[in-house]
């Protein structure tokens, strides 16, 4: 078998979350009803000129610094130009001479195998981020031969984070992407919901042979999930692989995810070879970003951005957070993984962890396997859990000292799911699990299996 | 007090109620229905201008003018944004089109009891030297009709003269410049991206002040080219354009190229003084083409200044010559990115075509824009794209850079001001005019207002004498960076040396009992 290398880059657009848009006073917020959201400027009024919105830049620069990106002192916007419905100026206002941050470097995990216990740590380079205009929605009616214009998105702040082709496989992309979307989560520059389209990705895939140069990269777009993600990306690889192993090539072409298929499938050709006719931005003056060294001592603090400060006010990042967790409850890497994956979950067992004696490392165990998989099952979230953090510390509490074997713990808490306000020691009582600690009592009770079995105890004594 | 301006003795005699707001207004109004021929105006604001007036005359009854421009009549060229009203560009682009908002500049002399009497007429989307170029048609130089011009003129039959021999305002904000020298208001905004304010100024023989880039906001002007695009102000003496800058100008949060610092409205010397002044001649400025009677015109200003005592001293502008290619390039550039909205989706006219979205933004465009504007546009497209940019684009930035850098070095080495041509000829008959093509006569025609464009430089056209054929040539003053006082004190000093002739326009005779004219005495019957 021919060891093709796939190779992998990622364009990935998060939504920055702030109150109004990039260069407008509309506000951004997600499902309004359609052009209910849209400033004279983002239906590109004539005379309407854009203005920074400070907000936008400040996330910009704090994601730059948790990505360990050259922060520019001085970036530029730039006009990228082509006609669509969803796009009322005719142009983007991008950055594409001198974006915001550059150069830095995202570490993510993958199991090696499927295991949880190896993990790998890789890097992706991250090429740069720039900051953005957002188009509006349309939506093409075929049955009227129309197209239906939602304007409410046009002109939302975006952050394109750019990475290099670092990656081999769908597994590492989503693994990256996953990383990523925590880390902005965890700033709060964008709430990095795929769902509801506040982080899209796109991803550009080629193969080559060892040795050789790279091939031809395809870019597969439209991708609104993790998991399809990783499977567009394997698809993609694949289709390259055997295009080529029988003989065919490669086109430099646009592809779109086809998830009920499962395969990328050519897009409609939407832009052609566009020349993007990329001109300076005229209204906006070149970008001055502060750090503690530069920054005049006359100038008011409210107009300027100072990356230093921004540093200094910047979150523990999923990564230490991780460290953190391990180096406190004794847990194991993996576990910090799935603990920061869930939404609230690592909030969750730190709450238990304080409101039962039962050690971390055992805790862990009880909210991995048996709490998680009673919210996956049930497809419902931390928050939206019927057993809180409370009754579980309870319930651990009786485990710890011995009222309740493990097993019965177990019976425990599948009733406890049912959320009718018992406690566990309720059940527990009621469903007579709970552990007998009185020697007479025991005595009494064998004396009574015994007593009446006097044949079958007479075969054990002989054997 | 601000002496002498016309404003300002209008101003009084509202206050004295002398004559109302109403009657003020009223009289402008009809003085515009019987210039009609003009084709000044392309929307007259009858009824929104009368009820502006009563509620300005409101305010004089209680005593509580806001300002000096309470209840004066202004027109607004129509490539500015007024509110419920139809701001076209003379283009059949934005035909019936209301904007919903209002450019900062018009609602500041709003906010200051303005009385807006209408929108001018000018070339379409402000391309052109000569306001021929618009939907509504071109617009006709008052001094058309001038006593001074008839008289001048060779005697032909009674019918043909008015309709042959009519003179062009030049452009591109001719029906502002035409608007102010028939007095049908007492100032008028323009635009400047080449020279648009300043050559009609000349040619309408008033005064047209483009301030330096930054200092006035450009938020609701329908952009041109948005790195030079300026808001110009038209009036018929310099002390008014000192007043009304004073109203505009300032840093505004809506448009991020005005400067922070904070402006300080100035009044100007009753008695300006030139003594110490160091004047520039740039030598580049004898162009091809300036005619024999304004290089005298020139010649015979520059003495002037000498004998004030002022030091009058050659300079070179080495650059000049490439200015109007380099415009070419950045100004098509521009305009291919700017209209690139006109796609007839969101407002203006939309094609009936509905074979496919392309073909609808295909017709919109052939339908809507006129040929001087496609042609731009074709021209933007091609220097921007990728194979191009370098050589086009970005070396153009560079010639651009050199000519700023022309202007910093004289004014670096301690010239003051700098006196050139404001045209090169006075102004050409229609028919002469639509000889040539719209590209080469801009090409032709901006050839000594553009680079002050280039450089962001504040510049001003003062009226200085009649042609020999009875027709207005100016004369241009260009003033370093945010430096309009020291600008306008010298416009001002030269103003009053040349003593300009009061236009004689029959129509305005009739309507007039001097209120509209510029009175020595400040007695009004």
């Amino acid at each position: 078998l021919v060891p093709w290398v796939p190779v992998v880059g990622l364009e990935v657009h998060a939504q920055i979350s702030s109150n109004s848009k990039l260069f407008s006073g509309s506000q951004v917020h997600f499902s309004a009803p359609p052009n209910s959201l849209v400033s004279f400027f983002d239906a590109s009024l004539p005379g309407t000129l854009p203005v920074l919105n400070r907000r936008c830049v400040e996330a910009a620069v704090m994601t730059g610094l948790a990505l360990n990106c050259r922060v520019n002192k001085k970036s530029l916007f730039d006009r990228k130009h082509y006609f669509y419905a969803d796009l009322p100026a005719g142009y983007q206002i991008t950055q594409q001479r001198v974006p915001i941050a550059v150069n830095g470097s995202l570490s993510y995990s993958v199991c090696i195998d499927n295991k949880m216990s190896q993990i790998v740590t890789k890097t992706v380079r991250i090429k740069q981020i720039q900051l953005e205009q957002d188009s509006g929605k349309s939506l093409h009616d075929d049955t009227r031969s129309q197209t239906l214009v939602d304007l409410n998105r046009a002109g939302v702040g975006l952050m394109e984070v750019v990475m290099e082709p670092d990656m081999c496989c769908g597994e590492e992309a989503a693994a990256a992407v996953r990383e990523l979307q925590l880390i902005l989560q965890t700033l709060g520059s964008s709430q990095a919901v795929m769902a509801e389209g506040q982080l899209r990705v796109d991803a550009n895939v080629s193969v080559h042979y060892p040795g050789e140069p790279y091939g031809v990269r395809t870019e597969v777009k439209n991708i609104n999930s993790l998991r399809f993600l990783a499977k567009a990306v394997d698809y993609e690889i694949q289709r390259q692989i055997e295009e080529l192993e029988n003989g065919g090539t490669i086109l430099n072409e646009t592809r779109a995810f086809d998830s009920k298929l499962g395969c990328t499938i050519p897009m409609r050709d939407k832009e052609g070879k566009q020349d993007y006719r990329f001109m300076p931005e005229p209204n906006l003056p070149p970008l001055i970003l502060y750090d503690a060294k530069s920054l005049p001592a006359n100038m008011n603090h409210q107009q300027v951005v100072n990356i230093d400060s921004i540093r200094e006010r910047l979150p523990d990042l999923p990564s230490v957070k991780r460290a953190k967790l391990v180096e406190q409850y004794g847990i194991l890497p993996e576990h910090s993984f799935t603990l920061l994956n869930e939404d609230g979950l690592t909030e969750f067992f730190e709450n238990v962890v304080n409101q039962t004696q039962m050690k971390p490392k055992k805790v862990i165990g009880w909210i991995l396997n048996d709490l998680l998989s009673y919210l996956k099952q049930h497809s419902l979230t931390v928050k939206e859990s019927p057993v809180s953090s409370f009754l579980l510390a309870d319930l651990l509490s009786l485990l710890e000292k011995k009222q309740i074997s493990s097993t019965a713990a177990k019976q425990v808490l599948a009733e406890l799911w049912k959320g009718e306000g018992k406690t566990p020691l309720d059940i527990a009582k009621e469903k007579k699990l709970e552990l007998i600690q009185d020697q007479k009592e025991l005595e009494e009770i064998c004396q009574a299996v015994i007593d009446g079995r006097e044949n079958e105890v007479i075969m054990v004594v002989r054997e | 007090a601000v002496k002498g301006t016309l404003c300002f003795q209008v101003s009084a005699a509202l206050r004295e109620g002398q004559i109302t707001p109403t009657e003020l207004c009223q009289r402008c109004l009809s003085l515009i229905r019987s210039t009609k021929f003009l084709n000044a105006y392309i929307t007259v604001t009858e009824e929104t201008a009368l009820k502006q007036a009563e509620e300005s005359e409101e305010r004089f009854r209680r005593g509580q003018p806001l300002g000096v421009l309470d209840g004066i009549p202004v027109a607004v060229k129509d490539n500015f944004n007024t509110a419920g009203i139809e701001t076209t560009c003379a283009s059949n682009m934005l035909r019936g089109y209301i904007s919903p908002y209002n450019a900062t500049v018009v609602q500041k002399l709003l906010d200051q009891g303005a009385v807006l009497v209408g929108k001018t007429n000018l070339d379409e989307f402000a391309m052109g030297s000569g306001s021929t170029d618009g939907v509504f048609g071109p617009v006709r130089n008052p001094w058309s009709y001038s006593r001074q011009y008839k008289e001048k003129s060779a005697p032909k039959s009674h019918s043909e003269d008015r309709e042959s021999k009519w003179v062009i305002t030049g452009g591109s904000s001719g029906g502002s410049a035409a608007a102010v020298s028939s007095f049908t208001c007492f100032a008028a905004l323009g635009s400047d991206t080449g020279g648009s304010t300043r050559n009609p100024a000349a040619h309408c023989g008033v005064v047209g002040l483009k301030p330096t880039y930054g200092l006035i906001s450009r938020h609701g002007l329908i952009p041109l080219v948005n790195s030079m695009d300026v808001p110009g102000i038209l009036t018929r003496c310099v002390d008014d354009a000192a007043v009304v800058l004073g109203l505009l100008a300032g840093h505004d949060p809506k448009d991020s190229t005005t400067i922070q610092d904070k402006f300080k409205p100035f009044e100007l010397p009753n008695l300006p003084d030139v003594s110490k002044l160091s004047i520039g001649i740039p030598k580049e400025y004898h162009a091809p083409g300036l005619s024999g009677e304004i290089l005298a015109l020139w010649s015979k200003a520059a003495d002037l200044f000498k004998k004030a005592g002022a030091k009058v001293i050659e300079v070179s502008l080495p650059h000049t010559r490439y200015s109007i290619v380099c415009y070419h390039v950045l100004c098509t550039a521009e305009v291919a990115s700017n209209m690139a909205r006109f796609d007839g989706l969101e407002y203006g006219h939309r094609s009936d075509t509905n074979k496919s979205t392309e073909s609808m933004y295909a017709a919109t465009r052939r339908e809507g824009f006129n040929a001087v504007v496609r042609g731009r546009i074709l021209s933007g497209n091609y220097f921007l794209l990728k194979q191009n940019y370098e050589r086009y684009f970005v070396k153009a930035q560079q010639v651009r850079r050199l000519i700023a850098h022309d202007f910093s070095k004289v004014f670096g080495n301690g010239v003051d001001v700098l006196l050139t041509p404001t045209t090169l000829t006075d102004a050409a008959p229609y028919t002469e005019f639509i000889k040539e093509d719209n590209r080469t006569r801009s090409a032709q025609d901006d050839i000594l207002t553009q680079a002050a464009n280039m450089a962001g430089l504040p510049a001003i056209n003062v009226p200085a004498a009649l042609s020999e054929r009875g027709l207005p040539v100016g004369l241009q003053f260009i003033g370093r960076s945010f430096q309009e006082k020291q600008l306008l004190t010298v416009a001002k000093w030269f103003e009053k040396q040349v003593e300009f002739p009061r236009i004689q326009l029959e129509e305005v005779k009739r309507h007039d009992h001097g209120v509209l004219q510029h009175q020595k005495s400040a007695s009004f019957s």
